[in-house]
């Protein structure tokens, strides 16, 4: 149960770094879609880097810059030319894929190159690693998990404990309030959609990086679209996005999870779990947003001063 | 941030709309080039083998169009639901679906059928079957407000999912010696040729027409463009909107269906998982492009089928990965997307132009 559950967390990262990054996003009232594209732009990014520098923080950085670049042109498309948000992330989608599918395709096979490989290999957190129980599922992670919980506590701590992220809520709930109340609105936007594809990038970089270390085409395989769904279960909020991420990380492996305990089941069949799973908390989650749970109130509305 | 006095325009002429619109392609297009230039690939050389290889020869004209067919019916398709703005991303999973359900037609129903009866039935359970997998986020999406984005994209992976495993498992062909295929269909399963291309180019030019007039000419039509406007609107008017977002999803995933049995019976001539071949996707840009007007869907979508028998050629011919035609998509989008902006707006002071960054 120990292992499965420090599966989880492996399987689930780059969930969490895709959730993380769509919240911060539709906190500043934009819906993007293109996360799946910005994963795999962060993908490829990451392992191209990886291949050329054998450096890991070139790698990650790498990640970050790319999945922000995608993030940049919906930026300009929607903040500045608002354009229709959902057709521009779903064209970032289609674009980032065909990007990565043409830049990887020198690449197809290959593994990652063993010094990257080594930077990331499981080590303990020191005296964390020891906490009964806890500790070896938490904490005999590699550094990229690592990584991941403290961008978590990060964002929750900047998003309800700071200026900027107390500015950014306002933002996404009443844009023209807090526009009127002297917030820069267009940097706020542009920031915080940046920085959400930085982390949409860096989660596809963990999947070509650490999880699945040999570059293949569909490596992101729809996580990005679970993420957009997530974001929804996890209330926007970043620390409930880890056990959306985690319980989704195991979801995912649960299937062959039960092959190896001797079940016997089509493979495809316990594959469609995640996706079944994801409608369900689509469903769940409109019944609760009854109950006044939809997240940022001016999501997906372009703002235009004069409009007021 | 650039400063600029930006301004609600009136309705702009006709003339300078389209000159807008084309100079975004145009833009595109040279942005594309730029890009491929970044990859240190000749642009130039890309482009004309791009057209060589779509219209360069008899054949591979005939190969686009083939192209064209699945990518039209689908975009009228996409376009009956996106008009109510109701995001069916789901065409991938209906038309895989439509396709499954040919194909148990074609597998179960006997060679002895008559061809007409056997290809109708096939059609029709492929409508059925792309139909009701819209149907499922429709009624939720009627009845509880069910976000239909990601409903519709998760349906496609479950979609893709269940046909994977028919073909590895129990509709596997057992004379195929273990591997992982689908039996092939008989004679009578196999849609006919007319003029030398299979008849779906027949269905397509008749559905753009359907479609039209079911759009602008009847009262449902009208409906659906009316929920799509406003909501508000449509209840203030009485209208029934669950009823008209059901039935417009019907239609919707009934064309992808279609396209499913289109694809399985003419060119595969079997059923594989990848059957789709993307043309779901695809098909959301064509249907945008084209601001979901049926006539200039059939032409956005020829030109796009250009695109993808281009690609397949430059991946052949000059070893060139096909997912460039993807960006070239991609990026005409995006700046068509962007162009909308200066239809809408006037801008007091000339602006920096902004580009994008890949």
């Amino acid at each position: 149960m120990q292992s499965f559950l420090a599966t989880c967390i492996v399987a689930g990262t780059p969930l969490l770094f895709a959730i993380i990054g769509e919240i911060i996003t539709e906190r500043s009232g934009s819906l993007n879609l293109g996360v799946e594209g910005m994963m795999l732009l962060g993908a490829i990014a990451g392992f191209a880097t990886a291949m050329s520098t054998q450096n890991p923080y070139a790698a990650l950085l790498g990640a970050g810059l790319a999945g922000a670049g995608g993030a940049l042109i919906y930026a300009i498309l929607t903040v500045t030319l608002r354009a229709n948000q959902t057709v521009t992330g779903l064209t970032l989608t289609i674009f980032g894929t065909g990007v990565a599918s043409f830049v990887g395709q020198p690449m197809l096979g290959s593994t990652v190159p063993a010094e990257v490989s080594a930077f990331f290999a499981k080590r303990a957190a020191g005296v964390l690693a020891d906490i009964p129980y806890v500790g070896p599922i938490l904490f005999r992670q590699d550094l990229f998990v690592y990584f991941g919980y403290i961008i978590c506590i990060f964002s929750a701590v900047y998003l309800y404990r700071t200026r900027l992220g107390l500015n950014l809520v306002a933002v996404g709930e009443n844009t023209a309030a807090a526009d009127a109340s002297g917030i820069n609105v267009n940097l706020y936007k542009y920031t915080h959609i940046l920085i959400g594809g930085a982390l949409c990038g860096l989660g596809g970089a963990y999947l070509s990086i650490v999880r699945i270390p040999i570059w293949q085409v569909d490596v992101v395989a729809g996580r990005g679209w679970i993420a957009v769904a997530l974001v929804i279960f996890a209330s926007w909020n970043p620390l409930k996005a880890f056990f959306a991420a985690m319980l989704f990380g195991g979801l995912s492996i649960l299937g062959l999870r039960l092959q190896a305990m001797g079940f016997s089941f089509s493979q495809y069949l316990v594959d469609m779990i995640p996706y079944l799973a994801t409608i369900l908390i689509v469903i769940l989650s409109t019944r609760k947003s009854g109950k006044g749970n939809l997240g940022p109130a001016n999501m997906s509305r372009p703002y235009f001063r004069e409009d007021r | 941030m650039i400063a600029l006095r930006v301004t609600k325009r009136d309705v702009m002429p006709r003339k300078k709309e389209y000159a807008v619109r084309v100079l975004a392609v145009v833009l595109s297009i040279v942005f594309a080039g730029v890009i491929m230039l970044f990859f240190g690939l000749d642009p130039f050389e890309i482009f004309k083998s791009l057209v060589v290889g779509s219209v360069g020869t008899q054949m591979r004209i005939k190969q686009t169009l083939i192209k064209a067919i699945p990518l039209c019916i689908a975009s009228l398709g996409i376009s009956v639901a996106f008009r109510m703005k109701f995001w069916n991303i789901g065409a991938e999973g209906q038309i895989t679906l439509g396709a499954a359900a040919a194909t148990f037609v074609a597998l179960n129903l006997g060679q002895t059928t008559p061809k007409p009866v056997m290809l109708l039935v096939m059609a029709m359970a492929a409508i059925v079957a792309g139909g009701l997998w819209a149907f499922i986020p429709a009624i939720f999406k009627a009845k509880l407000g069910t976000n239909e984005t990601i409903f519709t994209l998760m349906l496609n992976y479950i979609a893709i999912k269940f046909v994977m495993y028919l073909q590895y498992g129990p509709w596997i062909d057992p004379a195929a010696q273990g591997f992982p295929k689908i039996a092939m269909f008989s004679e009578n399963a196999i849609l006919p040729n007319v003029f030398g291309l299979h008849i779906g180019w027949i269905i397509a030019l008749v559905l753009v027409i359907v479609v039209h007039v079911f759009i602008s000419k009847t009262k449902k039509g009208y409906e659906i463009s009316v929920v799509g406007q406003s909501v508000e609107t449509a209840r203030y008017a009485g209208m029934n909107i669950s009823n008209i977002i059901i039935t417009a999803m019907l239609l919707s995933g009934g064309m992808c269906g279609l396209v499913g049995m289109i694809q399985a019976s003419a060119i595969e001539k079997s059923l594989v998982y990848s059957i789709a071949n993307n043309y779901g996707f695809t098909a959301i840009i064509t249907a945008w492009l084209a601001r979901l007007n049926s006539a200039a869907i059939l032409l956005v979508c020829i030109v796009f089928a250009m695109l993808i028998q281009g690609g397949a050629y430059i991946q052949i011919a000059m070893n060139v990965p096909s997912s460039v035609s993807s960006i070239v998509q991609g990026t005409i989008l995006f700046f068509v997307l962007g162009s909308e902006f200066f239809l809408q707006y006037k801008i007091g002071r000339v602006p920096q132009l902004q580009k994008e960054v890949a």
